[in-house]
């Protein structure tokens, strides 16, 4: 019987061994489509490395005429003019970047943690039918509409008529306050995803403790959940720091270094889409200067997003 | 903190707080804040949508529909040359992101061994790309494909390959999830029956994912449909007054015009923006009821 076995498994050991010596037109075909997939997914790493490319080659080319201290701490950003006045500092640009976003993240950062904790924990199913078809509206309104949201309607007659602010056309209020309406969603949505993985033997314990739902959510759920709200914060900080249209259009085109809410401010992306237009002539200080601020903003949300998916792999395994 | 640790916690803080009515004042007052922070929500997206239907809809006409815009007076004004630049877009993003998207899908959930570093490497890589700021996608769009490298110039082709890329990662990740939720064990029969990894892909887990496919391939169009920054970046044309006719002829698309109008001194040009964006909004509603059509009337229940 043994042996009976052992002479079959050879048998069909010896016809395996021939099939990979001569492969049929089926196994080169298998081969041929795994290749051709395996191209598809390359091409993703090729785009990042074009993105590189692009953006180390002119930076580089940048920096032959403007030394990186003068870029790096410079305070005064005045690339369009001419002769002694211009000047490359971008810290204006950061600034701006930073001071929309952190307005943004005063309105979003309450507002998407309690929108969230409340979906995962306390909404009822209809309430949730409604809410959750709200935000998942929001989040796909395009941002162009957001902007003219805050031109049109925010600054004049929610700012200046409703609330009586003398706030400039272009200014840092409208621009940062839409700017968290629009991470709102993100942030939402991740906390509640963060909360509902949650255990629920937490919350039965919680119960048994003599918790009440408010306790329960707040001391034992939230906190269980903190790395995962956390990353909610930075993917949504990393969002509003690479919005572009909102802040073109609404928080003005002037790079500002001051605290002034009723000012205009630019940030790094929107300089790029105010500056880059498609006749901008290659290889002019103005075309170098789209690059550099691009290499900052992509290098600023790369650091972002990386921390956002450590913290995301680390609340994963906290129950698995 | 393990679990116990933490209801241990929870135990000793309900204690202290249990003396009196305070807790119930805290309960109340914290669900009116939750309750007034859905209604933020809830209210900027009415708001929204009161403000650009007031400001646009007495220009919606179908002489907006069907007139090309003008610099100088605005009721004669339309966005023909939007809505075109718009579509020829959709059609290059698509041809390009479906096959892209569907094939790193596949290789990424039925090929890649994980346990080699260059497949974990394109896995991060793309989940970098997702977080990659659009306006970023219009510098690689202008660097290497309207100039550079490819130097197509400022057409539909490098508009479409741009958004292409830029929604590319949101397909793969999508894809990738309809392509998991097929259980194993379709494959293992199929398999099992003699037929080839391939075969097995492409006759059992590609119809058993495809409703979830599409509905991505669907939401990440509309989101291109909506992408202003990287095609002010790469350079669409200002107000042309005609139609693309091919993939390398200049274009405009809706997000520009819009862009542009609201730019304009003249507040009548500032609402035909508003009529504008109602027809984009439209249009965009247009797909997502198609995706939840799809995701509702095809999804696949193992």
């Amino acid at each position: 019987m043994a042996d009976h076995t052992a002479a079959a498994s050879e048998g069909a050991m010896g016809r395996r061994t021939s099939l990979v010596r001569r492969p049929s037109r089926r196994s080169r075909f298998e081969a041929g489509v795994k290749a051709l997939l395996f191209a598809a997914a390359a091409v993703s790493v090729a785009v990042t490395l074009a993105i590189i490319f692009s953006l180390v080659k002119e930076t580089i080319a940048f920096f032959g005429d403007v030394s990186v201290g003068d870029y790096l701490f410079g305070t005064k950003w005045t690339p369009q003019f001419a002769g002694d006045q211009q000047s490359f500092g971008v810290i204006p640009l950061v600034w701006g970047t930073f001071y929309l976003t952190f307005i943004g993240l005063v309105v979003a950062v309450p507002v998407g943690i309690l929108s969230g904790i409340y979906l995962a924990e306390f909404a009822p199913r209809r309430i949730r039918k409604i809410v959750k078809p709200v935000l998942e509206l929001l989040a796909g309104v395009p941002t162009i509409v957001f902007g003219y949201f805050a031109l049109t309607f925010f600054t004049p007659e929610v700012l200046r008529n409703f609330l009586g602010l003398g706030v400039n056309q272009f200014n840092a209020l409208s621009a940062g306050i839409i700017l968290g309406i629009l991470v709102v969603p993100t942030i939402a949505t991740l906390v509640e995803d963060a909360m509902s993985a949650v255990p629920q033997s937490l919350r039965e314990g919680a119960a048994g403790l003599g918790a009440n739902k408010v306790q329960t959510a707040i001391r034992v759920v939230f906190p269980a959940a903190l790395s995962g709200v956390v990353a909610a914060l930075v993917l949504g900080a990393s969002r509003a720091v690479g919005e572009t249209v909102i802040i073109l259009i609404a928080g003005g085109q002037q790079a500002n270094l001051s605290l002034n809410l009723y000012e205009s401010y630019q940030s790094m992306a929107a300089y790029i889409a105010a500056t880059a237009r498609g006749d901008i002539p290659t290889g002019s200080i103005e075309y170098e200067t789209i690059f550099i601020v691009g290499m900052t903003l992509f290098v600023l949300t790369l650091v972002l997003n990386l921390i956002s998916i450590r913290l995301v792999r680390k609340y994963r395994q906290v129950y698995e | 903190m393990t679990g116990a640790q933490i209801a241990a916690r929870a135990s000793r803080h309900t204690s202290l707080h249990r003396s009196g009515g305070a807790d119930r004042i805290f309960s109340i007052a914290f669900g009116t804040l939750m309750l007034g922070a859905i209604g933020i929500s809830v209210l900027a997206l009415l708001t929204l949508l009161f403000d650009v239907a007031r400001d646009g809809i007495s220009h919606l006409s179908w002489d907006f529909l069907t007139s090309f815009p003008s610099r100088i007076i605005p009721s004669n004004s339309g966005i023909e040359s939007a809505i075109y630049g718009t579509l020829y877009l959709m059609v290059v993003c698509a041809a390009i992101v479906v096959p892209l998207g569907i094939a790193t899908a596949i290789y990424l959930e039925e090929y890649a061994n994980r346990e080699r570093w260059w497949n974990r490497a394109i896995e991060v890589n793309i989940q970098n790309l997702a977080a990659v700021p659009s306006v970023v996608y219009g510098i690689l769009g202008l660097a290497f494909i309207v100039r550079g490298p490819l130097d197509l110039g400022r057409v539909v082709l490098a508009g479409g390959i741009t958004l292409a890329l830029l929604v590319l990662p949101v397909v793969i990740i999508v894809s990738r999830e309809a392509i998991r939720s097929v259980p194993p064990s379709i494959r293992e029969g199929s398999l099992a029956l003699g037929a080839t990894q391939w075969q097995t892909i492409w006759k059992q887990v590609l119809p058993g994912s495809i409703a979830g496919i599409a509905t991505g391939i669907i939401l990440a169009l509309s989101r291109a449909i909506g992408e202003t920054a990287p095609l002010l970046v790469i350079g669409a044309a200002v107000n042309p007054r005609f139609n693309p006719d091919g993939l390398f002829s200049s274009f405009t698309a809706l997000p520009i015009q819009i862009f542009t109008w609201t730019q304009d001194k003249d507040r009548e040009f500032v609402d035909l923006a508003a009529a504008a964006i109602l027809v984009m909004m439209v249009l965009l509603l247009l797909m997502n009821s198609v995706a939840i059509f799809l995701r509702n009337r095809y999804e696949q229940k193992w």
